[in-house]
């Protein structure tokens, strides 16, 4: 039994700092995207997600190029692009796709000049691809306190929020009626948003991030129909894929074809996929109504192909 | 140079078309994810010793048609959000193997529109010609599925099949054109003018003549700047699409407080909580 054990989790596993830097940030990353991912797949906010990780993108590129953290970077520019996307109206569904369609096309087209003028003044070539698909090996540790203070406070934040947030979520029309300010909770829970992406951005990258944002919410909505069971279940998934992704990761120095490891990112994202496909094909013939109650077209908006004449 | 200039032309063209479609249907994310996720295709035919184009192509059109399935029975944004990630996974997996990927990874997701080869030029026309010309073929019930589902259905025309042509087309779009301007330029070239576009004009075949002008001044303009300060393409076409689409925000607003009339308020803007 020792010898099947050792052959699956390599000597040395948990005496090495960045193993254990990677498993402590990410265990963080997991969980706090995961609570924060149920509010978003059911809001029907992927797209705003991905975007604030990929703006973070724009941060990262500029913090690189100004020598500050990274961390810093990611989190400024997350917030203000959540911001400026609640700005321009997110509230309509349609509206809100092409809102944060434009704003992560300009702040890509920023981050493209960031890049570049990074690889005009330095030599560091590898600069893009850390900051789009990051390392969990390499995570400086005079990061992590702020890592996991920020996860803290999202997590505090959706906590405090999470009865308005799901009220607002779910139907956005009557919890105006009562007097809910469905805008500012809406603005908050952006913000908690970007800060959630910003830290998962660090650890598996920014690209990345959305697959522990999006992914096991989106399997725990299939699979419960209770909301706080649905963020404890969306925690388990993460925490799992992150943990499985590392160890494979760390095995994988000693696999073909050259020896230098696979990385992380790609074994979270199939463990992800693989949990969320397996709940998609088990899902019962009715759907929950956590799932149901936002599905698109539920509360679709009035359509105009063009604007009025 | 003339080169540059008939390559960014062809894909304005195409982006403002495809653009018209996924700005109407709300398929941003798309978008998003089908150029993006392609980019892990061409790193994959890097590694094998493919022509790019393959890769792109298969990626593409895979994810193309993971989306529309998936997207039956599931979220379509869930979905598009997972295909999208699992194609970049994929894609981390072959930039690994291989040793150059800092540059492939650059010049893939920002384009080497300054590097384009007179070789280039004819598939990239002749894959255009075909997606502009699938589209036209498929206009008046695409554009009526795409803005009342429910109606077209009942004239007998499946708002899934249509939803899966529009991906496909999409798919095409993007594997000729990532090479050249790069998976996220051709993105911001898709929505930017596309959704300024819809404010300024009345019509549906107006806001997409007047999108496709947006994106050739846009790109024309950004080639122009880009040439005399040396700053990468992708940066002046997302600032100018987005100038454009502020430009329209204001507009629509300007207009909007001149109306008065509560149902034709509601209308205009969808109803506002």
């Amino acid at each position: 039994m020792p010898h099947i054990f050792r052959a699956i989790v390599e000597p040395g596993l948990l005496s090495s700092g960045p193993v254990r830097t990677a498993i402590l940030v990410g265990t963080v990353v997991a969980v706090t995207s995961a609570v924060v991912g149920v509010f978003t797949v059911i809001r029907g906010q992927s797209f705003a997600g991905h975007s604030l990780a990929d703006v973070a993108t724009t941060g990262g590129a500029g913090a690189f190029l100004a020598g500050v953290n990274q961390f810093w970077g990611f989190l400024v520019v997350g917030v203000v692009a959540a911001g400026i996307m609640e700005l321009i109206g997110v509230q309509r569904r349609r509206g809100r796709d092409v809102a944060t369609g434009v704003v992560l096309g300009a702040a890509l087209g920023a981050a493209a000049l960031f890049l570049y003028l990074g690889t005009q003044t330095s030599s560091t070539t590898g600069a893009s691809f850390t900051v789009l698909f990051g390392s969990m090996f390499v995570i400086s540790p005079d990061t992590v306190p702020a890592l996991i203070v920020s996860g803290v406070l999202a997590l505090v934040v959706v906590a405090v929020l999470s009865r308005v947030l799901l009220f607002t979520s779910v139907s956005p029309e009557v919890a105006a009626a009562r007097g809910v300010p469905v805008k500012a909770v809406g603005v908050a829970y952006l913000a908690v948003l970007a800060v959630a992406v910003s830290l998962s951005a660090v650890a598996i990258g920014t690209v990345l991030s959305t697959a522990l944002l999006i992914g096991p919410a989106a399997t725990a909505v299939h699979l419960t129909k209770r909301p706080a069971r649905a963020m404890i279940t969306a925690a388990v998934i993460g925490t799992a894929a992150t943990w499985l992704g590392i160890l494979l990761a760390y095995d994988s120095y000693y696999w073909p074809p050259s020896r230098r490891g696979w990385p992380v990112s790609f074994f979270v994202v199939v463990f992800v996929v693989a949990a969320y496909l397996v709940s998609y094909v088990r899902r019962p013939g009715r759907r929950p109504p956590l799932d149901r109650a936002t599905e698109p077209g539920h509360d679709r908006d009035e359509v105009t192909v063009c604007s009025p004449a | 140079m003339m080169n540059t200039w008939i390559a960014a032309s062809v894909v304005a063209v195409i982006a403002g078309v495809t653009g018209f479609f996924a700005v109407l249907r709300g398929s941003s994310f798309a978008a998003h994810a089908i150029p993006n996720g392609a980019f892990a295709g061409a790193a994959g035919a890097g590694l094998l010793g493919f022509n790019v184009i393959w890769g792109l192509a298969v990626f593409a059109v895979g994810g193309a048609l993971g989306i529309a399935a998936l997207g039956r029975r599931a979220r379509q944004d869930v979905v598009t959000a997972l295909a999208l990630v699992l194609m970049l996974g994929i894609g981390a997996l072959f930039l690994s193997f291989s040793t150059e990927y800092a540059e492939v990874t650059y010049s893939l997701l920002f384009g080497e529109v300054f590097g384009v080869s007179s070789g280039v030029l004819l598939p990239i026309t002749v894959l255009g010609v075909i997606s502009v010309a699938i589209l036209a073929l498929m206009y008046r019930p695409l554009l009526l599925s795409s803005a009342l589902p429910e109606i077209a259905e009942t004239r007998g025309i499946s708002s899934r099949r249509m939803e899966l042509g529009f991906l496909l087309v999409m798919a095409l779009a993007t594997s000729m054109t990532v090479p050249v301007v790069g998976a996220l330029l051709m993105f911001a070239l898709m929505i930017g003018p596309s959704a300024a576009a819809r404010s300024f004009a009345k019509r549906p075949g107006q806001a997409m003549a007047l999108g496709v002008g947006i994106a050739l001044v846009t790109v024309w303009a950004g080639i122009a700047a880009s040439y005399q300060t040396n700053w990468p393409l992708g940066f002046y076409v997302g600032v100018i699409a987005a100038g454009f689409f502020l430009a329209g925000q204001v507009w629509t607003a300007l207009r909007r407080s001149g109306l008065r009339h509560p149902v034709v308020y509601a209308r205009a803007g969808g109803i506002r909580i």
